[in-house]
């Protein structure tokens, strides 16, 4: 682990020598007697209902304990006793910041169970919808990066104001702002008008400009310099060995995108390209972020000159009542927060015998201990907060 | 829902002194403000609520969008988070309250000072909403906390819940000093504080509070009369 070095051992005081017990002396005598912390679940730093208990050796933290499980909801054994296009209105609640691509992820499971196939425009808006939550995903999670380290709250005006926009276009697709439902076993519900499409593509094409003002506000930040690089340090072969994906695992060097490895929907048709870190900091994390975003924008441009006319839903594709032969099917996908996927097990009957959601938010989290121990305890907020955790997807 | 022991009573905007509301505006024309010390203690206390920063699900992220640029809770007076309970004196319970968590929530209502007041904020808050078949759910906070107000939806949206300050404010401003139809945290009869629920082995213990909430009695067919 990289403790940080104590920065200013050597340098001898401009005011002589102490007269009485210094803090470092105090701090000796006290040494190797552990404070316990417990954070959360009220706390406005843990983006929920997260609770981790700390182990302090002065202010460093030599333990550290997630406790999960205050927002489960039963997802699972719910999806379980209802029908596969009834569980669709759940999976918006997984994950609540980004509800259009979390369909997408359950409806390309259920597809895979059905055979079924899916019409060339709605995969064309499947692609623009999820890099469209994954833009708001990430202007969001920098936000509250920043809240966590101090801001209070402007940032996140920033990134809110910009949210609203996406989500307005998203009320105006499927008739709710945060909960889309839009997906379909299929295809898609609702054909976007071409007006649509059009304030869409205005919007994406104006993303860049609020991007470059974000960044001209943020990233050179000094205080967000110092406390950001070089903590909480994700070493690419512990992170490939606990199942780490998404931005968290990009940011320490490896190249996993499920998008190029896959190449899912239609991402093959797609020219972008992967960003990396280079070493694995909470600095890493929020710069991917930033340049992921710049790639969606790319994607998205592409997607707005190409998507097709055509009917957005298999017309011979099951609108309801879908039994699926006995079988099990895994699906996944990139999600903003890394690998999200389904696993169905079917037993021919109208709901799934088994559902399994694989959650990229729990998943990352597994290795928070090793990423906060030896630094402070208000560092461990902030890595806590560049791993991007949403509590509806770790406690389901 | 609440017995009425705990429900505030709502009253009219209490008038100062006789005077009719067509009076006292023919007053304030001519430069005179007329007022009651009650009167004006609910109306500094109304504008500057300062809520809970308490995040539970999904509603949390609408709270905090009402909280930016667009909506501006501010505009009301209650933009100030705060995220220690005894800074605190509006409970936004916002989002699913899973078994595991009630006992939490309660404890955070004991620990803020009165007078308080809490919101139910979306479905899940209200009743369990769409998880209320979950074995791990609470089926609506007001079986343990006095709820002032309900906001439907799920979750529901930034408005909803300005609509639901602005209700509380005129609950608040409603509220009396002293008398029998005195403000809930002036009567003595009214709990500050609720008995924290215990893990127990399949359920809380007890599974909500009977000064709170009974379970409705379930309709007869064909009805019974009372008086016979």
């Amino acid at each position: 682990m990289n403790s940080p070095a104590p920065a200013f051992a050597s340098v001898p005081s401009p005011f002589g020598a102490p007269s009485g017990p210094t803090v470092r002396a105090v701090h000796d005598q006290f040494h190797g007697d552990l404070l316990e912390v417990s954070m959360g679940p009220q706390h406005p730093s843990t983006h929920g209902v997260f609770r981790m208990i700390a182990s302090l050796d002065g202010e460093q933290i030599v333990k550290l304990k997630p406790v999960f499980g205050y927002l489960h909801r039963n997802h699972e054994k719910i999806a379980e006793n209802t029908s596969y296009l009834a569980s669709m209105p759940y999976t918006d609640r997984l994950d609540y910041l980004c509800s259009m691509s979390t369909n997408w992820a359950y409806a390309l499971a259920v597809e895979k169970l059905l055979g079924q196939s899916v019409p060339d425009r709605a995969q064309y808006l499947r692609v623009i919808l999820a890099e469209m939550t994954r833009i708001v995903n990430h202007s969001c999670l920098v936000g509250f990066l920043f809240n966590d380290l101090g801001t209070s709250f402007t940032p996140l005006l920033y990134a809110f104001r910009e949210r609203e926009k996406f989500i307005d276009l998203f009320e105006s697709l499927s008739g709710s702002r945060m909960m889309c439902n839009y997906q379909r076993f299929g295809g898609c519900r609702v054909d976007p008008t071409p007006e649509w499409l059009a304030a869409a593509r205005t919007l994406i094409e104006n993303f860049p400009r609020f991007l470059d003002e974000y960044e001209r506000l943020l990233t050179g930040n000094e205080i967000m310099l110092a406390r950001t690089q070089g903590i909480g340090r994700l070493d690419p072969a512990r992170a490939v060995n606990a199942g780490i994906t998404g931005p968290v695992l990009r940011a320490s060097g490896v190249d996993y995108d499920i998008r190029k490895v896959d190449a899912y929907g239609f991402y093959s048709r797609f020219d972008f390209r992967v960003p990396l870190g280079d070493h694995g900091d909470t600095y890493d994390r929020y710069m991917l972020r930033i340049l992921e975003m710049r790639e969606s924008v790319k994607i998205l441009s592409q997607a707005f000159r190409d998507i097709p006319a055509g009917p957005i839903m298999d017309p011979k594709a099951k609108q309801r009542g879908h039994r699926p032969k006995a079988g099990e099917a895994y699906a996944r996908i990139e999600g903003p927060k890394g690998e999200l996927g389904f696993y169905l097990l079917s037993d021919g009957g109208p709901n799934p015998y088994r559902y399994r959601v694989r959650p990229p938010s729990l998943i990352n989290l597994t290795l928070l201990e090793e990423m906060c121990l030896g630094h402070t305890i208000a560092d461990s907020v902030v890595i806590l907060g560049s791993i991007d955790i949403v509590l509806g997807e770790v406690d389901r | 829902m609440s017995t009425p022991a705990s429900t505030p009573v709502y009253v009219p905007f209490p008038a100062a002194g006789e005077l009719s509301d067509a009076d006292r505006e023919d007053l304030r024309r001519n430069g005179i403000l007329l007022t009651s010390l009650e009167e004006l203690y609910n109306w500094g206390r109304s504008n500057s609520i300062w809520p809970l920063q308490f995040g539970l699900a999904c509603c949390a992220i609408e709270m905090i969008a009402a909280a930016t640029a667009r909506f501006d809770i501010a505009r009301f007076g209650a933009e100030i988070f705060r995220p220690s309970p005894r800074q605190a004196d509006l409970m936004i319970v916002s989002g699913t309250v899973t078994k595991k968590m009630a006992p939490l929530v309660v404890r955070l209502w004991n620990q803020m000072p009165e007078p308080k007041y809490c919101i139910a904020m979306g479905a899940c808050a209200i009743s369990g909403g769409p998880f209320k078949q979950g074995y791990n759910v609470l089926k609506g906070i007001d079986r343990f906390l006095p709820v002032d107000i309900y906001i439907p939806g799920c979750p529901p949206r930034p408005e909803a819940l300005l609509n639901g300050l602005i209700k509380l404010q005129e609950q608040i401003k409603g509220e009396h000093l002293n008398g029998p139809r005195s403000a809930r945290h002036l009567r003595d009869d009214a709990p500050s504080e609720y008995p924290i629920p215990e893990y127990g082995t399949h359920d809380l213990t007890p599974a909500q509070n009977p000064a709170l909430w009974s379970a409705p009695a379930p309709p007869r067919y064909p009805p019974v009369d009372p008086t016979a």
